[in-house]
């Protein structure tokens, strides 16, 4: 029986649950050094000195620096970027002539215990001439440097005649809509360990994640090191969301002081650094309007919106607004479209991807926006909704435009079909008589649904090598980084199925790149997509090297072969002369190893709807979701248990930045949010039981398996799914402007709305 | 803040005496000075209950407590939670229903649970989710959370 569609028990839970795990803060070397990081306390200012005598005086001090000391080590890179210009925004690893947001590193200091190293980070003094800081995104631009404005770039994605889309329209439809900042905000905090190798002179750096192979580039060229002298180390992480495993200063300067100073380095953050100083996301303002027909068919799009970036622009460069523009569209039509988006530097923590980037926004602006359209011609909003999907016919379906540098291709789906599943599945009907009943009796609740497609399964490419041992292990050896998704026991059920064998066996190698010469990484729901599809086509190739041993050891032909299990056996023939794994590689010269690559210019497309009922307690302005419904078609589910465990997480995340989590900062620019009971989080007082529908009905032929990613698929519509539940609870459609809907923001509209009624 | 002190305290029934500041939290006492780094630190605030300890049978946040008002107390963390290779019939509960993902905050929950079946096995759902909402999990939505100590509770019954 297959292993791929089954939901096997994890194999890397028992570290986890016996407190054995490796996480960062658990990685320490002899004569290890701590690092602590002196963060500029002004959102902008010019920075005139950095007085570090007194910090030198300590007695427990090894070190301390400044930018001084770091002038030879340039800006942080673009990982990813297609935008040529971005240069002047990059970050340097320590503040020189300004500082850009509360939190920016102005000064390292160096010791052999932590709680000293904090003692002495309290010396440094810091002289910065406050100036008067960038906060919103959509005024006016202003200098940024000399010759360089805070606008950073603008995307532009259109296709169509808009104007005389606009011009033909029945009416004309705009919004303005604001998405708070908010971010990943794993459990684990980031760290990193540098240790530097007397015996081999290569530096290793542990609590690497994500993109391991492309940091370790990126810190070999910026310390001016040989590639082959450093290596990156993934341990167990500690939850990832997008933002965990990007290059940051810190990681930099780790590496940099294990080198200079001789000694491990260790740097673990703090709660309050990692809310100033990780990579937020998302905080956008919207201004869209759409042109339709009688029907409500959307003949033009028009979109302009302004994306908080912070103080600079990080490894991902323009990303977000490079996705979000190309996202817009999504599961609908749309004859004639236009996004433009600017990247808008402002004096807050800087901004990066966080799980769904683009998608989280561009859902929110889109299904706003249909709800407003059928509203506005009392037409049914499911009603709209089919009238404007992209057909079954028109698959594969072509956006005139590319997102990071691929084109869209929406490579199969039925979107109608699943609209009609789901809202079978649901009982949308008796959902809505129930709502409507309850309402009538006095309280406030509503539904909201929406539509969206995901992307997933970004290339280019993935290496596989699968190794079987003289023992009889097998050992998968991949690019992929595990951020604590299930990777391992994925990638193993994948092998185990390609080779016939067993799981028991089978060792998965991640985020080593020592290991592996390239590796992509895990980001962009890619890692099932990627590495699943060279796992498959490097144990079909490894199956059939051990076949053709066994046959010759067995003296039959490989055809009359099979694997069951830790053997190979003669097929039909059970009492027949068989060989065990370990015996066939020992047989082979003591290993058999196969390897396999698996290259793609495109992305895979699942597609979903979310569906909330929520509950507003007038008195208190709470929103309660009592129900949350997830449809998804993901292909092929290698693990439902753990695609289930995905798009579970992603929504409760997702209705933490509907209802609680953002990052606010004052007129002056100082973070508001800067402990969890300021950041809010979800607990699972505020979480529903999310009720997961999963669809194999529109497996991708891009991959040998058929399957797409579902990382993303949990919180890409709850933003816009429970802002339309809450329109539908207060009997206002399209009353919900801005997200996180906060007690203070629903008190607002319930204010506006008793006034209008008034 | 050299002034450091002798701590005495049981930890999973083994005796241990360690010399810290007096400002050293039982957390970082734990996991540096007892090696114990099951224990995880998310907020050192208070908050996420990562860090989350039994001391005399009484939940704490290790983050919260000075090591030194440790003295005297019996400590359990979740190094002392299986026998040997049999594990506990929590943690066993957790990875049958996928209650964990990157497992940061699992020993957290994992001995918030053990206060809470010990002190209320017939626990039911809406007063397992109230006492469960003081930790913080980013990567599960809590159901499996919930599920996992709910079949553990029934396990435990037998």
């Amino acid at each position: 029986m297959s292993l791929i569609g089954r939901s096997v028990k994890r194999l890397e839970d028992r570290p986890l649950l016996t407190g054995s795990g490796r996480f960062a803060a658990d990685v320490t070397a002899p004569e290890m050094l701590y690092m602590r990081v002196v963060r500029s306390p002004v959102a902008f200012g010019r920075l005139i000195g950095v007085r570090i005598a007194e910090a030198l005086a300590h007695p427990g001090t090894v070190a301390v620096w400044t930018a001084e000391d770091v002038a030879d080590i340039p800006p942080i890179g673009f990982r990813m970027t297609s935008v040529p210009g971005l240069e002047p925004y990059r970050q340097p690893v320590l503040a020189n002539r300004h500082v850009r947001y509360v939190g920016e590193p102005i000064a390292t200091v160096f010791a052999a215990d932590p709680y000293m190293a904090e003692d002495i980070a309290d010396l440094v003094a810091l002289e910065i001439e406050p100036l008067a800081p960038w906060l919103d995104p959509a005024a006016p631009p202003g200098e940024f440097a000399p010759g360089h404005d805070t606008e950073a770039a603008v995307i532009t994605k259109a296709y169509g005649d808009l104007d005389a889309a606009f011009a033909g329209a029945q009416a004309v439809v705009a919004l303005e809509l604001i998405i708070g900042r908010h971010s990943g905000v794993p459990l684990e905090t980031r760290g990193a360990i540098a240790v530097p190798e007397a015996s081999s002179a290569i530096l290793r750096l542990y609590g690497a994640a994500k993109v391991p192979h492309y940091n370790r580039q990126a810190l070999a060229a910026m310390l001016g090191l040989p590639l082959e002298r450093i290596h990156l180390h993934e341990g167990h992480v500690g939850g990832g969301f997008g933002i965990r495993g990007e290059l940051y200063p810190e990681d930099v300067l780790t590496c940099a002081a294990a080198l200079r100073l001789g000694r491990p380095v260790k740097w673990i953050e703090d709660r309050y650094e990692h809310l100033v100083a990780a990579n937020q996301s998302r905080g956008s303002v919207h201004r869209v309007r759409a042109a339709i027909d009688e029907h409500g068919f959307i003949l033009g799009l028009d979109d302009e919106f302004w994306f908080d970036q912070g103080g600079y622009l990080r490894t991902h460069g323009v990303v977000v607004t490079d996705l979000t523009c190309a996202i817009l569209p999504g599961p609908y039509v749309i004859p004639a479209y236009r996004s433009v988006g600017h990247v808008r530097l402002t004096n807050k923590t800087p901004c990066g991807t966080y799980r769904a980037p683009g998608r989280f926004e561009a859902n929110f602006v889109r299904e706003r926006l249909v709800d407003v359209i059928a509203d506005r011609l009392g037409l049914d909003p499911m009603v709209v909704r089919r009238r404007n999907l992209i057909a079954k016919t028109a698959m594969p379906f072509r956006r005139e435009f590319s997102a990071l540098g691929i084109d869209i291709v929406y490579d199969t789906g039925d979107y109608a079909d699943l609209l009609d599943k789901f809202l079978t599945r649901v009982e949308w009907e008796r959902l809505r008589a129930d709502v409507a009943r309850r309402r009538q009796a006095g309280e406030m609740v509503g539904l909201g649904l929406g539509f969206f497609v995901e992307k997933s399964g970004l290339g280019p490419f993935d290496d596989v090598r699968i190794t079987l041992g003289g023992d009889g292990t097998i050992e998968v050896i991949t690019g992929a980084a595990s951020i604590g998704q299930g990777v391992e026991t994925v990638m193993a059920q994948i092998c185990a199925d390609g080779l016939g064998t067993g799981l028991d066996r089978i060792r998965v190698v991640h985020g080593q790149t020592d290991r592996i010469a390239r590796g992509m990484g895990a980001f962009a729901s890619r890692v099932t997509v990627m590495t699943g599809a060279a796992v498959t086509i490097a144990a079909a190739k490894l199956r059939g090297e051990l076949l053709t041993v066994a046959a010759r050891l067995l003296q039959t032909a490989p055809e009359r072969l099979a694997v069951t299990g830790d053997r190979v056996v003669v097929s039909g023939a059970p009492d027949g002369p068989s060989l065990d794994l370990a015996a066939i590689a020992r047989g082979a010269g003591g290993e058999l190893t196969a390897e396999a690559t698996f290259a793609t210019e495109t992305m895979t497309y699942p597609y979903g709807v979310h569906l909330a009922q929520v509950r507003i307690q007038r008195d208190s302005c709470a929103i309660a979701v009592e129900r949350f419904f997830v449809g998804y078609d993901i292909g092929r589910a290698v693990n439902p248990m753990l695609v289930e465990g995905q798009i579970v997480g992603g929504a409760a995340q997702g209705i933490g930045a509907a209802l609680l989590e953002e990052f606010v900062y004052d007129a002056s620019g100082q973070p508001q949010s800067v402990t969890l009971a300021d950041y809010l989080m979800p607990t699972i007082a505020e979480i529903p039981n999310i009720e997961v529908i999963l669809f194999e009905d529109a497996p991708t032929p891009l991959n040998p398996l058929g399957v797409k990613g579902v990382g993303e698929a949990g919180i890409s519509g709850a933003g816009a799914v429970i802002a339309a539940a809450v329109d539908d609870a207060l009997g206002r459609i399209g009353a919900v402007r801005q997200l996180p809907i906060t007690p203070n923001r629903l008190h607002t509209l319930l204010t506006e709305l008793s006034m209008a009624e008034g | 803040m050299s002034d450091r002190q002798d701590v005495t305290f049981t930890v999973n029934g083994e005796k241990r005496t360690i010399r810290v500041e007096p400002r050293r939290s039982l957390a970082d006492a734990l996991r540096e000075d007892c090696g114990l780094t099951g224990t995880h630190l998310g907020c050192e605030h208070g908050v996420c209950g990562a860090c989350t300890v039994l001391v005399d049978d009484q939940p704490v946040r290790s983050c919260l407590m000075f090591a030194v008002q440790a003295e005297g107390t019996r400590v359990r963390t979740v190094e002392g939670l299986a026998d040997g290779d049999k594990l506990h019939p929590l943690q066993q509960a957790f990875w049958e229903h996928h209650g964990l993902q990157c497992g940061f905050c699992t020993p957290g929950f994992l001995m918030l649970a053990v206060a809470i079946l010990e002190r209320e096995p017939n626990i039911t759902e809406p007063e397992l989710r109230e006492a469960l909402s003081s930790n913080l999990c980013r990567c599960t939505g809590y159901q499996n959370i919930l599920k996992s100590v709910l079949a553990a509770a029934a396990e435990m019954r037998k």
